[in-house]
């Protein structure tokens, strides 16, 4: 089952990824590509770049979903409901306000590093909840996300750059083109190290003291998912901006096709990443062509009506 | 009994803090025609209060029902619920049109819509959900991304001539109320308070939860019914007036929970609307004279109040 | 007398009860036993109006529980199942005095009061009372739910493995609590039981179910034997006759 949805997905995302290249405000054909240099250099500049852009968000997203999903071992909790997007967001705002003229690895890193904050915040505060209370967690990290977001609302008002904290919080990708995209892979890189690791993420699922009767190192396997699920978060923010639900509703989909043997369905679910969001942003482009609909607001349509029946969609019990 | 003297000096106490804040919201710093001064802050001091107890009320009740004091109608996405009802209608009848419809008669149609909304969307959750804490939890907030999502989707395709209109009304507003709406909005509260008061014995019965409220003689199924128009009522009439305004309900109901510390609706519900004209009229005394008008009421109150969620959850297990 | 016609329940396309017909008469304590999912708590909750009737009738001296309105159940019959108040500040006190809400409908009088306190008292309540749900151990609070329903003073008493969470001591005083409910003060206990021989011990009446059906009734002298508890409970069991009483022996 595990291997047909993987390879399902990499066929689908392999049809979309082309579908994609030919998609967009001028009109693009395969023909036009030997007839005219200049459809090459659209291809190049624009074309590819933003689908490999959403290819590499959707599936590093994905992969810090299900990572800090482990971490918190909850499965309704994704780093942009819990603070980490709006960690990233502040992290950013302080360095505009601090350092106006700093150059992009500046502010790349400084959105990280608020982000992990933000991100270690959270964790610590999930650890005090009682483990008797599942719905708490995904509670907590709403409110404790509109905390941060209320924070950046205000610092944004403050510095007159609403408008960008609008972009963070509301992921969209037109404006990627070569040149401005290249962070992703970095990105991309990460989530493939945590397919390394995998089988460490599944067990400190399984919670502390497990972990620890199995002899892993829990503290460092968790500062590495930490690192993980802030450093892809804070590149996205940067590049593109957030796209809320992908880490929920992607890992969910995929368990429930897959169960959940990390080692075996991580890249399922990275492809499955992949496949929504570019999914989403084709329909973004498509349905009002030539303008855009951002892919946030697709996948908040989509993902919201997919996590409806994945929630709803159980056998009921009997009493 | 115990303990009746006690909790009316609570009250009391409460009342006098939320008196003097009045007094301070009327005066201070009011330069100029007295007269004016008066009648255009004491409309929005009415403004505040109304929406405040209403607010404060509906969600009580709306706790008691769903034997839970996490759950407001916020988090079960009343607010989302009614941006896109704003959108819909200017999608609908364009943003002239919306703007040209009078006063009271827009009141009245957002008023019916908000109110068959809220109908359904507590109605399906709290009748099916509620044996599943959990899930009902999540289905309001998924509802919440949904509606705000395809409120996007809806702007997206709205002229941006009338995109104005709307993003204005996603905002909640206490200055520019309309002193007949405050009216019509002050009756149909009213009628709804002294429905809610009549009920406050059967209150503390359904808080026992279904099967002890069946078995002391209370029709649980038509007792919930009736409180849940009534919690539509109360938020329906505040979000008409002045927009999306439920979001500091969990605040205001857990201080009234911890200022109270009693499971009587007649000393909860009192005790729930001072502490909201509290915040409210506190809220925006701190937006206006300390923070100079530059924070939203909302970003104040989302803020403070998303810590003292907190500070509440993380010291006492919560249900 | 509860009179039990050909009642049947289905959940899902499962079926949990079917054509379930019994008359207990009224007076003495009744215990409901039976193995895990053969329909008891389902069956009380059934007889409780909790859920509504699919098929068959349950009568209390003539008032049809799916025809009456329900207030006026709850002066006849009350019943104690295992949800748990909500997290308000509720003292014991407050919980049992919950059980005059049927006589007083949110106006207590000083009859009311008195009766929360007799409640209280039998029940060995008297220094809790003052102290909230989330400060005593599970056991009180059990005993104060049971207090509840005592002070609703109904002919009435449905209760679903009130025993859970009491130890030895604390069980055995609830059971001689229902007796004396029973015999002192008149009412008619139906109790669901997990351990058998609670109920041989107290019970006037044992009423058997299995996978849905009556597998057998009568006092405990004549129906608990080996042989119908082996296969009842589809475990081996023996039984001792200790000082006038049958006692299972299932432990080993």
């Amino acid at each position: 089952m595990t291997a047909g949805v993987t390879w399902g997905a990499a066929a689908a995302l392999a049809v979309l990824a082309g579908l994609s290249l030919f998609t967009g405000v001028i009109g693009l054909a395969p023909g036009d590509l030997l007839a005219d240099p200049e459809a090459l250099g659209l291809l190049l500049v624009s074309r590819l770049p933003r689908t490999l852009a959403v290819i590499l968000t959707g599936a590093s997203m994905a992969v810090a979903g299900l990572i800090m999903q482990m971490l918190v071992r909850n499965r309704f909790v994704e780093p942009t409901t819990a603070g980490t997007g709006q960690g990233a967001a502040l992290g950013i705002l302080l360095v505009t306000l601090l350092w106006p003229e700093a150059p992009i690895l500046a502010r790349m890193i400084a959105a990280s590093v608020a982000a992990l904050l933000a991100t270690a915040g959270f964790l610590l505060l999930v650890r005090r909840l009682p483990p008797t209370e599942p719905l708490l967690v995904p509670l907590v990290a709403i409110v404790y996300g509109s905390i941060l977001g209320a924070v950046v609302a205000f610092i944004g008002y403050r510095l007159d750059l609403l408008q960008y904290v609008e972009v963070w919080m509301n992921g969209e990708f037109s404006g990627v083109i070569l040149g401005r995209y290249e962070l992703l892979w970095a990105s991309g890189v990460l989530a493939a190290l945590a397919y390394l690791v995998a089988d460490r993420f599944a067990i400190v699922g399984l919670g502390r003291e497990t972990s620890v009767s199995l002899g892993l190192d829990y503290d460092r396997v968790v500062l590495l998912g930490l690192l993980i699920v802030s450093t892809v978060s804070a590149l996205t923010v940067v590049t593109v901006g957030m796209i809320p639900f992908v880490g929920i509703v992607v890992p969910n989909v995929a368990s429930r096709l897959m169960g959940d043997n990390l080692r075996a369905t991580l890249p399922g679910v990275a492809l499955l990443g992949a496949l929504f969001v570019l999914a989403c942003d084709l329909l973004g482009r498509v349905i009002r062509h030539p303008y855009e609909i951002p892919v946030g607001t697709v996948f908040g349509v989509l993902g919201a009506v997919v996590f409806l029946v994945l929630l709803h969609g159980r056998p009921a019990r009997a009493g | 009994m115990a303990g009746r003297p006690v909790l009316d000096k609570r009250l009391l106490a409460l009342g006098l803090v939320l008196t003097l804040l009045c007094a301070a919201f009327l005066t201070l710093g009011a330069r100029g025609d007295w007269g004016f001064v008066l009648a255009y802050r004491g409309t929005k001091l009415a403004a505040l209060l109304l929406v405040g107890v209403a607010v404060a009320v509906a969600t009580v009740l709306f706790q008691t029902v769903s034997g839970n004091r996490i759950l407001t109608p916020s988090i079960m996405g009343f607010d989302a619920l009614f941006v896109l009802l704003q959108t819909s209608l200017v999608f609908a009848l364009g943003g002239v049109g919306a703007a040209a419809l009078p006063a009271a008669l827009r009141f009245c149609l957002e008023f019916g819509l908000l109110l068959g909304g809220a109908l359904l969307l507590f109605g399906t959750l709290l009748g099916s959900g509620r044996t599943d804490l959990h899930r009902m939890v999540l289905t309001g907030i998924i509802l919440g991304v949904l509606f705000r999502s395809l409120a996007g989707f809806l702007q997206r395709l709205i002229d941006p001539n009338d995109f104005v209109v709307v993003q204005a009304s996603s905002f909640a507003s206490f200055g520019a109320v309309d002193g007949d709406l405050l009216g019509l909005a002050a009756g149909l509260s009213t009628l709804a308070l002294l429905g809610t008061w009549s009920l406050r014995h059967r209150l503390d019965v359904l808080a026992l939860g279904r099967d002890h409220a069946i078995s002391l003689g209370v029709d649980h199924r038509r007792s919930v019914l009736l409180v849940l128009v009534l919690v539509a009522a109360l938020v329906s009439v505040s979000t008409a007036l002045v927009g999306p305004v439920t979001f500091f309900g969990l605040l205001v109901s857990a201080l009234a929970h911890l200022v109270m510390r009693t499971h009587r609706h007649a000393s909860l519900l009192p005790a729930a609307a001072l502490v909201a004209g509290i915040v409210l009229v506190g809220g925006q005394l701190v937006v206006e004279r300390l923070l100079g008008l530059a924070a939203t009421l909302s970003v104040v109150v989302e803020f403070l109040g998303g810590l003292a969620f907190l500070y509440l959850v993380l010291r006492r297990p919560v249900r | 007398m509860i009179q039990i016609d050909g009642v049947g329940h289905s959940i899902g396309g499962e079926t949990i009860l079917s054509d379930v017909t019994m008359s207990l008469p009224k007076g003495g304590v009744t215990a409901l036993i039976g193995p895990n999912g053969a329909g008891k708590s389902t069956l009380l909750g059934l007889m409780a109006r909790l859920q509504p009737l699919q098929t068959g009738r349950i009568r209390f001296d003539d008032l049809d529980v799916a025809r009456t309105p329900t207030a006026r159940l709850a002066l006849k019959l009350a019943i104690l199942r295992q949800e748990m108040p909500l997290g308000t500040r509720l003292t014991l006190r407050d919980l049992v005095a919950f059980g005059r809400f049927p006589h007083h409908r949110g106006r207590p009088g000083p009859q009311d009061r008195a009766k929360v306190e007799d409640a209280l008292a039998l029940f060995g309540l008297g220094d809790l009372a003052h102290r909230y749900t989330d400060e005593v151990s599970g056991g009180q609070r059990q005993r104060a739910l049971v207090a509840m329903t005592f002070a609703q003073e109904t002919d009435y008493l449905l209760l679903d493995e009130p025993l859970n969470n009491l130890d030895m001591a604390h069980a055995r005083h609830l059971m001689r609590t229902l007796r004396e409910v029973a015999d002192r003060h008149g009412r008619t206990v139906v109790v669901v039981l997990h351990e058998v021989n609670y109920a041989a011990a107290h019970a006037d009446r044992i009423v058997a179910l299995k996978d849905g059906r009556l597998a057998f009734e009568g006092p405990p002298g004549e129906v608990l034997t080996a042989e119908r508890l082996s296969a009842l409970y589809g475990t081996s069991v023996t039984v001792r006759d200790v000082e006038g009483r049958p006692v299972a022996l299932h432990y080993a």
